[in-house]
């Protein structure tokens, strides 16, 4: 049985994004929800099934279904780190497939900015890691950086452009965090924190909730908004703790990204807007390497002269990414919410023009789950 | 009986630096586990780590605190580990390694120093 286009999202909401003082993970991730509920032209009680993760509740769709007053009868908290909710994409379009549920509700809420601001996790300590005194996840993505400038002669510039190309995106879009000019030269004049990357190469630490509402096709002709198909999904990992990572330059979305297109009967060539997971500069990089876009080892060259900026050859991370968009510590869920709004045509000064198919790449831990999904129009169906 | 985690940090307090090795393939193991990931055998023995390793990758965390390399370093006889190059502030990929054990927060620590400086 083919999962091709057997859900589609309906609804997409966020509250918070950026700084939201005074408000916690829980009240961030149900407004959430309740705007995504609004938006597929559903009820509260129409929700029958929940896939939520965070970096503060064990048990997070049982913390859902209590606060909001639901009884799902389908739910999954699988934790994968940010890249849990590409996964809930696939979990939620089998559940739809199979029946087990009529609309599903993908959540997720944070306050780590508020709260502290400092990233928040419930990731145990890696005890073969732990003693050397890492500061993941910027000390895994740091020696995965310098192992790529060593092979492939990446360098810091490139890195910096991912960063530049991030903030003028987010320069167009009024709700993302970090606005203003940043040039190459600033990311390198930046504080170095863990060699080779500064603070500009780092992730937002930021506050936000954010949720989608999937259903089966054939109901989605009855709600407002044009469907966004789910049209592949996959999740890959080989590893939990960097150290048992085979090969720094080469991720398992690799092999993510080559399911998620086999079910989707998509290559690279039919995207035309990539969210890649930012958390640091590195990542766009080994991501537009690892789902086809360029070669390995020709990622840093790829992003070069403003070529996944605005105008550039491709759109990637339009919403300004983790970088200067939003990131509260699981950033995953404002990849879906960025791709469905582009793919509805609502993204104004940064809309990607004649969009059909779009690619969420969601990444977890420290380079260590890998998710990748395609999105489409009924176009792309 | 004990584990092999509790195994190997026994080796550690006794001054051994060991890592696992499957006896009927050779592959060798590290982190200690009960079977060779992958494949599963359970014939695992314990052989000396013969101490020398190249910096597969490194970093240099600076904070507030000061400044020091964490770095992943491949050990001769294959598996990775994370550990950190002492004596210097960093030392650049491919670089010849040898391991030492020290007492941190009480407790041995395998560390690496440079091969040449050795």
């Amino acid at each position: 049985m083919s999962l091709r286009g057997a859900s589609s999202i309906a609804g997409i909401g966020s509250a918070g994004i950026g700084n939201a003082p005074g408000r916690n993970a829980m009240e961030l991730m149900a407004e959430s929800a309740l705007a995504a509920i609004a938006d597929a032209g559903l009820q509260l009680y129409d929700i029958d099934g929940i896939f939520a993760a965070t970096s503060t509740h064990a048990f997070p769709t049982l913390s859902v279904a209590e606060y909001l007053g639901l009884r799902p009868r389908m739910q999954d908290g699988s934790n994968i780190g940010g890249s849990s909710f590409e996964a809930h994409l696939l979990s939620a379009t089998m559940a739809l497939a199979a029946g087990q549920c009529d609309a599903a509700l993908i959540c997720y809420g944070s306050n780590q900015r508020s709260a502290g601001g400092r990233l928040v996790s419930m990731s145990e300590k890696q005890v073969h890691e732990a003693p050397y005194r890492p500061r993941h996840p910027i000390t895994a993505y740091a020696l995965a950086a310098g192992r790529h400038m060593y092979q492939y002669g990446t360098n810091r510039e490139q890195l910096a452009e991912v960063a530049v190309a991030a903030r003028a995106w987010a320069n167009l879009n009024p709700d993302a965090f970090a606005h203003g000019p940043l040039s190459i030269a600033d990311v390198l004049g930046s504080r170095m924190i863990s060699d080779p990357l500064t603070v500009a190469d780092c992730c937002l630490v930021t506050d936000g909730g954010g949720a989608c509402v999937l259903v089966r096709p054939d109901r989605a002709r009855d709600l407002p908004h044009p469907p966004v198909y789910v049209l592949g999904a996959a999740t890959a990992g080989w590893h939990r703790a960097v150290m048992c990572m085979p090969d720094l330059t080469i991720t398992a979305a690799t092999e993510s990204g080559a399911r998620a297109y086999a079910m989707a009967g998509l290559t690279h060539r039919d995207v035309k807007l990539a969210m890649l997971y930012d958390a640091f500069t590195i990542n766009t990089i080994l991501f537009l390497e690892d789902l086809g876009f360029c070669g390995k080892g020709e990622g840093g060259a790829f992003v070069q002269g403003g070529a996944i900026a605005p105008g550039g050859r491709l759109a990637v991370n339009t919403n300004g990414g983790g970088l200067s968009c939003v990131h509260p510590g699981m950033y995953g869920m404002f990849l879906i919410l960025e791709a469905v709004t582009q793919l509805r045509g609502q993204a104004g000064a940064r809309q990607v023009p004649d969009l059909n198919v779009a690619l969420v790449h969601g990444n977890g831990g420290t380079l260590s789950s890998q998710c990748t999904a395609l999105l489409g129009t009924r176009a792309a169906l | 009986m004990t584990g092999p985690e509790a195994e190997y940090r026994a080796h550690l307090e006794a001054g051994r630096f060991m890592i696992q090795r499957s006896r009927s393939t050779g592959t060798y193991v590290f982190y200690p586990r009960v079977a060779v990931p992958g494949t599963g055998e359970r014939d695992l023995e314990w052989v000396p780590a013969g101490g020398g390793g190249t910096v597969y990758a490194i970093t240099v965390n600076r904070t507030r605190e000061g400044a020091y390399n964490v770095a992943l370093i491949d050990l001769d006889e294959g598996p990775r580990m994370m550990s950190r190059v002492e004596g210097v502030e960093t030392a650049p990929i491919g670089t010849r390694v040898r391991a030492r054990i020290v007492q941190e927060d009480g407790a041995p620590l395998v560390v690496f120093h440079l091969e040449s400086g050795a």
